[in-house]
Order: C-alpha cells, then structure tokens, then sequence
C-alpha cells in the first residue's frame, strides 16, 4: 500500500480515509469533493495519476480539514498513531501538518514498534517537524525547496522561518547546503532538492540533477512541489530506488509543467492532467 | 523571535519583552484574551525571523520570496496569480483565499494565516507591496 498523509484547507472537513477518486479539477473522497489547486489534494492527484498510469493500485489517504489551526492535525496524528502500523504500507509520504514534535515522535515510535519501517517520504510540514525532532535520518526521502534546503542545512533553525541569515546568504551554493544538512544529521537518506535545476543527493553527495526541461514559470505555481512529491511516492511504491525514483519524478515533473504550456498564473491542475503522457515519455527514455 | 530548543514544540513563536515587565506585560495580554504558553527568561540569544528577499521579474508577472513562501502577482491587474511554498497547513487555506484577488483589495495574509509559513507570507506580501508602491 502507498499511504498519502495530509490535510485540506477546509474548517470543518472530518478525518477521512480510503482511495480517493479523481474527477476532473477535483478529487472526492466518502462524498467530499475537494478541489486540487494545491497542497495535499495536488499529490493526492498526483500520486493516483501516477499510480494509474504505473499499472498500480490506487494510494490510500488519509485527510483531515486544518486551516492553520492545528486541531485538524493534532486529531490526524493520534488517528495515525493507533491504526497506521496496522496498515501494512509500503511506502508513506507524510504532507502538509501542523509540525507537532511530540505528536510526530509518538507516530514514528508506534511505525517502529510495528517493526520493518516503511519508506518514510517527508514534505512540507512533516519535513519540518522531522528534522525538528532529530530523526530526519530515520526517513528515505525529503523534497525541500533551495530555501528549505538552507532550513536544513542550518542545525539551530526550528523552521524556514528562522533560517539564519549567513546561510540563506549561501542558496547559491547547493553543494555546501547540502553537506551541511548531511554533517547536522538534519537530512534524510535522499534529498530531492527542487530549483531551476534539481538536485538528488545522498550523504555521499550530489549523485544527479535534472535540469530540462527548462520551464522558468513552474517555480511560481502553487503545487508543483506537490505534485512531484506524488510522482515520486508512486515510482518507489513501484519498486524504484529512491534515488533513481527521485530523478525520473523530477524529468516528469518538468514535462508535465512543459505540456501545460505554463504561465506564472497557471493553476496546478493542468499539469497533473499532463503526468500520465510525461510519466510514459520519461519511463520510455529511461527503459 | 525563535524559542529556545527547550521550548521548541513545532511551529512556535516567542515575544521577548524585559523580565521586570513582567507581570504587567502578562496582566495586558490577558486582558486581550491572548494567554502565552509559558512566559520563562532566557539566556542566549533567540532566532530572528527572515528578513531577506528574494524577487524574480517573469515580464509580467512578479514574485517574491521570503524564507519558505513565494507570492507572484500580475503586474498589469495587480492580481495575485500564484502562492506556494511553506509547508504548515494554512499554506493551501491561504492560497484558496488569495489567489485571483486584487492584492489592494485581498485580506493582508496575517489576517487569515495561523502559521508562521502565514507570517512568512505576510513579510513576502509587504516586500511586494513595497516593491509596487501600493
């Protein structure tokens, strides 16, 4: 199984699990619809257009309504950390949560009670608060942007808000950035970077970067990251080393963003239209 | 400012004020019904938030980033077009409430921002508002 975890940027959403289907520039799930403009809706797309196209069952998600208030999340951690070892997943991609150091400790304790820990993906909030509670070693993959890659890289920055200067002086600079979170033990084994060019690193250092196709209006879009973070979640549900999963999931998020022929103002869902024809193109190059 | 490492519990933000104003400074905020965690004294220095910008000129869109938020308008409607970034959970309540607004007529994102992935983009939205001369 492939689980997605997240929230929806809606007050009053309950706690829901299960496959979420796609329907157009929505995603529905125990009779919600949820529109995908970004956020954990985009790599839940993302992810089950990805999974389709691989020939894969459908990932599992589990979802909960927070608006920045954190009540939304607090409820989806306890819920995790009671039913989600049971759960057998494969693969897990942890996505936007009110980072919740303790709370976070207490899902991953119960994840390794279970024995055999699943591939652990981390993004947005959940990365935050895997590196805050100094087990970031403990997961195969983060997916920072070059500000959050300088949020790791600094070991007394709690959050990207904090990051201290002399070192976002430094974005220029990927390679030292990225020794850095190696060294402070703030990164997890692969690290997916994404920038103009993307990057993917082990502690052993940069073993690729992706750089075409070029498409300058991506970095702006709400959701891209997101819905690379679903692509690659799906590769290494699939059986891909995280590294090499890592690489293919950053050529087809380029081409899906290059298929949707972008603006600045482009809105996420029309590149997640384009995944299943660049996933094919990509995976045709490769093999 | 950034708490302590013994204080940390996620996404945290500290008010430092001097200890002897202590008491009065407590008595204002809950007469505000703004009750701190803890109100403890610290030693070393604290973290300061970003103050470092980043601005990108697509022709006619711009964006500018601060820490982990980035905000692009259109420079000819002076319409938000794009929020991303962050990771905290307002980031995608934000951007449903923001983007496909004029950013002189959209609510500051302090107002509807919880987070300090919102604060963030509060600092991201005066920088462009600065930058425009709004």
């Amino acid at each position: 199984m492939l689980a997605l975890i997240g929230t929806i940027p809606k007050k009053d959403f309950p706690l829901v699990s299960g496959t979420a289907a796609l329907n157009g520039n929505s995603v529905s799930m125990d009779s919600h619809s949820i529109p995908i403009n970004r956020g954990t809706p985009a790599l839940v797309a993302a992810a089950s257009m990805a999974c389709d196209a691989l020939g894969l069952p459908a990932p599992f998600s589990f979802l909960v309504g927070d608006i920045g208030l954190g009540d939304g999340s607090r409820k989806l951690y306890e819920h995790l950390k009671a039913h989600l070892p049971s759960m057998d997943a494969r693969v897990i991609a942890f996505h936007y949560l009110q980072p919740d150091v303790d709370w976070h400790n207490q899902v991953l304790w119960a994840l390794e009670e279970k024995g055999n820990l699943p591939v652990l993906i981390a993004d947005a909030g959940y990365m935050y608060v895997a590196k805050m509670s100094g087990f970031a070693g403990t997961y195969d993959l983060f997916t920072p942007d070059i500000g959050e890659l300088a949020f790791l890289a600094d070991e007394l920055a709690p959050h990207p808000f904090y990051t201290r200067g002399f070192i976002l002086h430094e974005e220029d600079n990927v390679p030292k950035l990225v020794k850095m979170a190696f060294e402070g033990k703030n990164a997890a084994s692969t690290l997916l970077i994404k920038g103009p060019k993307d990057y993917i690193c082990t502690k052993e250092g940069i073993v690729a970067t992706v750089d075409v196709p070029c498409v300058e209006a991506l970095e702006p879009i709400g959701g891209t990251g997101d819905t690379l973070s679903g692509v690659v979640a799906a590769l290494t549900y699939g059986g891909h080393p995280m590294a090499k999963a890592a690489t293919i999931a950053a050529k087809v998020n380029r081409l899906a963003g290059k298929l949707a022929n972008p603006t600045p103002a482009t809105q996420v869902a029309e590149i997640i239209k384009e995944i299943p024809k660049a996933l094919e193109t990509i995976l045709d190059d490769v093999e | 400012m950034g708490p302590p490492p013994e204080l940390r519990t996620g996404c945290d933000l500290v008010i430092e004020f001097p200890l002897v104003e202590q008491l009065n400074i407590l008595r204002v905020l809950e007469e505000n019904s703004i009750t701190p965690m803890e109100a403890v004294p610290v030693d070393n220095p604290l973290l300061k938030p970003v103050d470092l910008f980043q601005t990108r000129d697509y022709g006619r869109y711009l964006m500018v980033r601060a820490a982990n938020m980035k905000l692009t308008i259109d420079k000819e409607t002076l319409k938000i077009v794009n929020i991303s970034g962050g990771g905290c959970p307002d980031v995608p309540y934000l951007g449903a409430s923001l983007v496909g607004k004029d950013i002189r007529q959209a609510p500051p994102p302090k107002e509807v921002g919880h987070t300090l992935c919102g604060y963030a983009l509060q600092l991201a939205y005066e920088e462009m508002m600065r930058q425009c001369s709004l």
